[in-house]
Parts: C-alpha cells; structure tokens; sequence
C-alpha cells in the first residue's frame, strides 16, 4: 500500500478502527444505555463504510450497486432500532428513574 | 489521484476522532454532538466512494433526524454524569485490549490482500449517475424487500408511540364514545321508597281543659313533646 492511491484496503482499515473503536465503547460505557446505543450506531456506520467500499472496488460492474442496496436496507433498519430503543430507553427511565445497565437485573430467568 | 488521498486521510483521521470522543465523552450531550461530526465525515468518505445518494441519505436521516432524536432524549432525561462514569477506568485494561485485539486481527488480514486499485467508473455510472443507478436497481430488482423495509419503518413508528404513550391520570377530559352510549338508566336511578309514616305520639289527654287559666299551658305542653 502506497501513499499515493487509496485502495480498498484503506477503507477496510478505517471500518475495522472505527468497529473496534466501537467494542471499546461498549465496554467502558457500562452504566450509561445512551452511550451504549450511539457505539452500536458507529459498529453500523463502520459496517456500511465496508459494504460501500467493497461496492466502489468491485471490478464486476453488473454487481457493484448491490451493496449500495444493502447500506440502504441498513439505514432504514437501524433508523427503526433506534427510535424503538429510545422508546424502550424513556420508558425505563420513567420507571426506574436510571439508566445504568448494570442495575437492570429484575428480570429473572 | 492524491487530492483523493488527501481528503481520504483528512476526513478518516476527523472521522476516527470523533468515534474516539463519542465513547470518552464526559457529557452525553458532547457524545451526541461528536457523533453528528463522525456521521457528516462518513458521509465525506462516501462521497469519495462515489455513493452520492447514500452520503445525503446518511446527513439527512442520521444528522437530521436520529441524532435530534437522541438529543432529545438526552435533554429529557436526568442523568447523573458522576454515577453513570463510575467504572470507567476498571474497564478500559479490558476494553482496551479487546479493541487491540480487533483491529490486530483486521490489520493481519487487510495488510495482506485487498489493495485493489480502485476500477475506472463504468459509462453506464456516468451517464445515469448514481442515485438513478441505485432507483433502477431499488425498483426493478429489490422491490419486494424495499415493500418489508416501509412495512419494518410502519412496524417501528406504531411501536415507539405505543411504548411512550401514556394516559395521564391528572387530565380531565371527555369521553365522547362514552357519553353516547350513556342511557338514562345508567345516570339515573329511581328509588322505591316505602313512606315512612309516622307513628302517632301518645294521645294528648289534656286536651280537655282548654285553658281557663294562661299557666297551665305551659305544663300541658311540655307534657305532649316527648
């Protein structure tokens, strides 16, 4: 990999960085669900930064719009994700007036 | 081709700060805001890849409307900052070597293979243009999973308002289904009531000296109250 061209490597790297970068964040923002809900938006955007790439360097050009399709199937779910989990996050903080995952242990099973 | 590579890194190195903010943030509103600016440098990335429809769809629908949600939230809800930070630091030797791990493992594989050189944009690209590339392909070939996606988003809207709406106990309001169906014997009810007759006190026996005198009356009555 030179420094003159971006290949699809480069991209690749940064969607790795980006989704490990992500795993951290869930890792140390234990107690607080909203921190938790925007690292799993950024493992979706590394996610979609991949498909987009593999799209862009595809050599086969009858294929290379499938995975556009696919980022657009992605957003619209993850658009739906969050606005459920955010309901689900109101709800419970109406209830239990917290949002520390670690205390969320009344269900039994 | 290095303007390409210029930008590429610029926009990467914005993009992988502010992820980096986002999970070390302090405030979860300076997390939200972070992840505005790593959503708009995503989007740059993706214009560079030629996804020009996907880059306006990410600003609008993330920047636009996910992220105004979140920070909605964030500003309805109290959250205490010291608590929610607790643990921080007992995690990150942890979190820190899991991360390392990933991007270790991704590095051996990508080093490797995949610097492919990026292909020459075919004539069909650059006649029609990407969004009309990417409508033909949605309407023709993906319509079907593009019908389960509305259906997904109808799913999601009909969920988020059923889980937040609540009944306040407080308001007064008018039930008008209810007061149609009211019927008169619902609101009124007739009472039979058995007369109550009242037994007749003792006979008044001193009925017959009608007073020749004005002190005697006084007694007789006192006498017939009970």
């Amino acid at each position: 990999m030179t420094l003159g061209a971006i290949t699809l490597g480069h991209y690749l790297s940064l969607g790795g960085i980006l989704f490990a970068l992500s795993v951290i964040g869930i890792f140390l923002n234990r107690r607080n669900l909203i921190v938790l809900l925007m690292a799993i938006e950024l493992m979706l955007l590394a996610v979609n930064l991949n498909f987009i790439a593999f799209s862009h360097y595809l050599p086969l050009e009858a294929d290379r719009m499938a995975g556009q399709v696919f980022v657009f199937f992605i957003l619209t779910v993850a658009a739906a994700e969050s606005a459920i989990g955010l309901a689900i996050l109101v709800v419970l903080f109406r209830n239990r007036s917290s949002i520390n995952v670690e205390e969320l242990d009344q269900l039994k099973g | 081709m290095t303007s390409i590579t210029a930008l590429f890194y610029i926009f990467s190195s914005v993009l992988l700060f502010a992820a980096f903010r986002v999970i070390t943030a302090r405030s979860t509103v300076h997390a939200a805001l972070f992840l505005v600016l790593a959503f708009f440098s995503a989007s740059c990335i993706w214009m560079l890849l030629r996804a020009e429809f996907l880059a306006i769809t990410l600003v609008l629908v993330y920047v636009g409307a996910v992220m105004v949600l979140f920070l909605f939230v964030v500003m309805m809800l109290d959250i205490n900052v010291d608590s929610s930070r607790a643990g921080f630091w007992k995690h990150l030797p942890l979190a820190g070597f899991v991360g390392a791990l990933i991007a270790l493992q991704m590095a051996l594989v990508l080093m490797r293979g995949f610097n492919l050189q990026a292909p020459q944009p075919s004539a069909k690209e650059l006649e029609l243009g990407n969004t009309k590339l990417l409508g033909i392909e949605l309407y023709t070939q993906y319509l079907y999973p593009l019908q389960l996606a509305a259906v997904l988003l109808l799913v999601a809207i009909i969920a988020a308002i059923a889980l937040t709406l609540r009944e306040r106990k407080e308001s007064r309001h008018m039930g008008a289904s209810q007061q149609v169906r009211a019927k008169k014997a619902d609101r009124l009810r007739i009472i039979k009531v058995a007369p109550t007759i009242e037994a007749p006190s003792a006979p008044v026996t001193s009925i017959a000296p009608i007073a020749p005198t004005p002190p005697a009356t006084p007694a007789a009555d006192s006498g017939t109250k009970p």
